[in-house]
């Protein structure tokens, strides 16, 4: 995509040069004068009842100065906080634990490791509780009651919610030709940004503001939150989110270790410091998935799919944590109808309390879109498999066409453009389809097990219109401010930030773009509540889209009051004017021109402005969308598996991503490679699982495995350009868009390499063990999946 | 000997060396990412040697030179590594990237014009939980490239 000046492209990243240097500033690099550090204690079992806790060792150790229990906070009126679905969470447990890693006491002492001592100083008495840790027995009769701290029917039921048209959808399966089935899960997995959570809180006791670094990707609402739980007045807390260490959904809840520090300093009067190690971010903070799936495919004997349904029985671990809009408690599943034109679908989710660590929307899911597009890729190579049609030709035959956009899918979503039978052509020839399926047939005569997977994702991403989405009663919108200097440089605040996006580039590319500037002259601001306005934060691919927007509108405002003033300079009438894309001329006279920077001095000179124009060109503006954008991306994976060991190896990745206009292509390839690789992580080696007892067994990188550069492929990329309508640049989002899309492409190449064995699919992770046990006709992870 | 500065202090015997340079020193471009020496976020140079600074005792580098990513330029002229990263678009977060940089330092000194496929093998023991590697790989082919025109230009200096 070329720009139409010259300020969109592949700019060098600004951020880069303190990160080569090692001088960026992450949460644990903060030291303040008198800092303490903080650690949390957590607990052994899954379930039990608190006995007694008894801190009297640990707060004889010479260097705490102070421990907090539960009972404790609980006189704070501070145990338990809110989570953002429309629960509750226990901040340090007060009647019980309910997951192992759940938090007990915090210890805050004069460093690092004398808090870690501490911990081992605290006596805890846990009387232990039957545990459940399978979803598909928490709804048992006499199944252990895990949150009977709630006002409710006792029961691990959190809710049911359904979308689409039940009924419609009945008639279709009736009628139909085909009807395919398959249970199938997506396993729990963990974003793991590479940063664990952290936090550095400083209560000034004189004045008492407190100030708050923290590895967050929503400072804003974190801010607010802060203020309604603690009664803190808001004016009185500053969120700073400095450079963050990756993010993935990760770090959007706020965690019971922020509120114990900023307790500890309280208590102290002096900063404190927490951060986490790498198990308790595996074990405690939010996971992603858990969704146990039953599929349903309908479609006509010659292929075309008339028909989806699915039930799904979601996990949310011990505490309803999931971070999405409030209207939709599964999130947005229900746009699980994909990429096709379908008369009718109905989907049905049921949440279930576990004994596992809670949350549920994290790790770039899209608010569960990452759910319903491996539900439906799966289920159309099943039904291909079931009609004996390839895969690719079944896709191309179904997939929605350009001129049915705008297109209301079953389920209400309003896809707002795309040209998916060309993403999906690019993406074939891209990988040379043809010659890839003859190579496949030749190695099958041979023995050798190649397989070649497709998948086709729509995303609907930027959170959202205030209508119909908000968090915690805020609507989901974002500001912008934007001052332009006498000498015409440009500062721009935003309230999304960067945890790796590369916002302090992109953004000042949009506003270049916009005033006719350099990037280099737009300096933007983010990440710190004092110094930027007021919007919902980076998660759900919602910056470009919304905030992005923000950037847009808010420097056509400026723009346009330097239109005002540039006719006062140039004694013509503002309608005379007209913008080249670097300054605002005389209509026929492009002789008289000025620039911004000519304009931005002379509005804070002397020059006498007309009634009514203020002499400056600073705008604010809060943008709410009017739609989500709906990117997509037609991906092929080639895999070669050993059937002996059960190893798969990524042989090639071709992604076709269709994100709209690309402000920054390079940028925007690097966020595909990125969740391309999270991809093969999930389809591959990423599963949080746990034991009867509930012990977490992924709770270090030793046993939860990443991709390394030895498992990722080079990356192919291809693009099409489909502008989004409705954004005033014709940008989408993209920064999930292929963890999303990408790991039914490996697990339908895999089962594909796997067709000689008969088998017709096996759940994530894909590891050597479970690709075994499916070539040996054993289901993997059995008693998973519900019937 | 930290970066060529030479540091005396008296340390618990347990410190780790990550810990050591980051709050004892506050040389804090070298990260903890996974206490099991699995991420490699906190990767430095022990001797001529990387090492997973989160398993090394302070007090083994008693008598010995750490090199970190603060000591990866020289002066001011910015190491073909770092370069390449920033040229490539090697990082996002950059969590990492101080870790990769000095494995990719050590690797160019030993091989220095290393295929992909050696890059990989080399940085295979780091997490990167942004790139999806390749451009990491492309960033480390982009120094190698460089060098080398340097040193066909006569102006190598040996590093």
């Amino acid at each position: 995509m070329t720009a139409m000046n010259g300020a969109y492209g592949p700019v060098r990243r600004k951020e880069d040069a303190r990160f080569i240097r090692g001088m960026g500033t992450f949460v644990d690099d903060i030291a303040l004068p008198g800092m303490l550090h903080g650690a949390v204690l957590r607990s052994p079992l899954a379930h039990a009842r608190i006995v007694s806790v008894d801190t009297t060792a640990a707060q004889a150790h010479p260097k705490v100065r102070a421990v907090i229990t539960g009972d404790m906070l609980e006189q704070r009126k501070l145990a338990w906080m809110p989570t953002l679905s429309q629960d509750v969470q226990a901040v340090l447990a007060t009647d019980k634990v309910r997951f192992q890693g759940q938090e007990v006491a915090f210890v805050v002492a004069e460093d690092r490791y004398s808090a870690r001592d501490a911990l081992e100083l605290i006596d805890v008495e846990y009387e232990p509780l039957p545990v459940v840790v399978d979803a598909t027995r928490a709804l048992d009769p006499g199944a252990p009651v895990i949150r009977d701290d709630l006002a409710r029917p006792p029961g691990n039921h959190i809710f049911d919610w359904s979308a689409g048209d039940q009924a419609a959808t009945d008639a279709v399966f009736a009628a139909a030709d085909v009807v395919v089935a398959q249970d199938m899960v997506y396993p729990r997995s963990h974003p793991a940004p590479l940063e664990t959570c952290g936090t550095v809180a400083e209560m000034d006791p004189v004045s008492g503001k407190l100030t708050v670094w923290c590895t967050s990707q929503a400072p804003h609402a974190h801010r607010t939150l802060y203020s309604l739980v603690a009664g803190l007045p808001e004016h009185k807390i500053r969120i700073i989110s400095p450079d963050i260490g990756g993010g993935f959904g990760n770090k959007v809840p706020i965690y019971p270790g922020y509120i114990c520090a900023i307790v500890g300093s309280m208590l102290t009067g002096q900063p404190v410091k927490w951060v986490e190690d790498r198990s308790e971010n595996l074990m405690s903070t939010a996971f992603a998935r858990d969704y146990h799936m039953h599929g349903e495919i309908a479609a006509s004997r010659d292929g075309r799919i008339l028909g989806l349904r699915a039930r799904v029985l979601a996990d949310h671990g011990a505490f309803n944590g999931s971070a999405q809009p409030t209207n939709f408690p599964a999130g947005f599943f229900h746009i699980f109808t994909g990429s096709y034109d379908l008369q009718a679908a109905y989907c049905e989710v049921t949440g279930v309390y576990t004994n596992k660590a809670p949350g549920g929307v994290a790790y770039s899911c899209s608010f569960r879109i990452a759910e319903g597009v491996y539900l439906v890729e799966r289920m159309v190579d099943l039904l291909a498999a079931e009609l004996g049609r390839d895969p690719a030709e079944l896709r191309m035959q179904n997939l929605l066409r350009p001129e049915q956009f705008p297109y209301t899918g079953p389920t209400g979503w309003e896809y707002d453009s795309g040209n998916y039978p060309h993403a999906l052509q690019v993406a074939l020839d891209l990988a040379g389809y043809p010659e890839l399926r003859r190579e496949q047939a030749d190695k099958r005569e041979r023995g050798e097990h190649m397989g070649i997977g497709l998948s086709f994702f729509t995303e609907g991403v930027g959170a959202g219109p205030r209508k119909h989405m908000d968090i915690l009663g805020l609507g989901m919108n974002d500001g912008a401010a934007l001052q332009v200097y006498p000498t015409g440089k440009a500062v721009l605040g935003i309230s999304v930030q960067t945890q790796g996006q590369g916002h302090e580039t992109t953004f000042a590319q949009i506003v270049a773009q916009e005033l006719g500037l350099s990037p280099d002259d737009v300096e933007v601001v983010h990440g710190d509540t004092d110094r930027t306005p007021f919007g919902l934060g980076t998660y759900g691919s919602r910056s470009t889209p919304v905030s992005g927007a923000a950037a847009v509108v808010v420097a056509r405002k400026v723009r346009d009051r330097a239109r005002l003033i540039a006719a006062a300079m140039l004694e013509a009438a503002p309608d005379d004017l007209e913008w080249d894309g670097h300054r605002w001329q005389v209509r026929g006279d492009p002789e008289q021109g000025r620039t911004i920077a000519e304009i931005a001095m002379a509005a804070r000179s002397s020059l006498e402005l007309p009634d009514g124009v203020e002499g400056h060109l600073d705008a604010e503006t809060v943008y709410n969308p009017p739609n989500l954008t709906y990117p997509y991306g037609a991906y092929i994976c080639v895999t070669d598996v050993d059937p002996v060991t059960g190893e798969v190896a990524v042989r090639r990745f071709i992604a076709v991503d269709d994100c709209g206009v690309r402000i920054n292509p390079m940028i925007v390839e690097g966020q595909v490679h990125g969740g391309l690789a999270d991809g093969v992580g999930m389809a591959l080696m990423q599963v949080i699982t746990y034991d009867e007892a509930g012990n977490c067994l992924g709770g270090s990188f030793m046993d939860y495995l990443l991709p390394t550069s030895l498992e990722c492929p080079s990356w192919e990329l291809g693009e099409t350009v489909t502008p989004c309508p409705h954004h005033p640049i014709g940008a989408k989002g993209v920064g999930e868009s292929a963890t999303v899309g990408s790991p039914a492409a490996v697990v339908n190449s895999v089962v594909d390499a796997l067709r000689p064995f008969g088998v017709r699919h096996a759940d994530m992770p894909l590891t050597p063990a479970n690709v075994w046990s499916a070539i040996q006709g054993r289901p993997v992870r059995p008693g998973l999946a519900i019937k | 000997m930290v970066n060529g500065i030479s540091y005396t202090r008296e340390v618990e015997a347990r410190l780790l060396l990550i810990h050591f340079l980051r709050d004892e020193l506050r040389l804090t471009g070298s990260h903890w990412g996974c206490d099991t020496s699995n991420c490699g976020a906190c990767v430095v140079w022990l001797d001529e040697t990387p090492v997973k600074s989160c398993t090394v005792l302070a007090a083994m580098a008693d008598g010995r030179r750490v090199r970190t990513v603060e000591g990866l330029a020289h002066g001011a002229e910015l190491d073909p590594v770092q370069q390449g990263f920033a040229e490539c678009h090697g990082l996002q977060c950059g969590f990492c990237t101080p870790g990769m940089m000095l494995t990719a330092r050590w690797l160019l000194d030993h091989n220095p014009d290393p295929s992909a496929a050696e890059i990989r093998e080399a940085l295979s023991g780091q997490l990167c939980r942004c790139t999806g590697y390749e451009n990491i790989v492309r960033s480390v082919r982009w120094a190698a490239k460089h060098e080398a025109a340097t040193r066909a230009a006569g102006s190598g200096d040996g590093r």
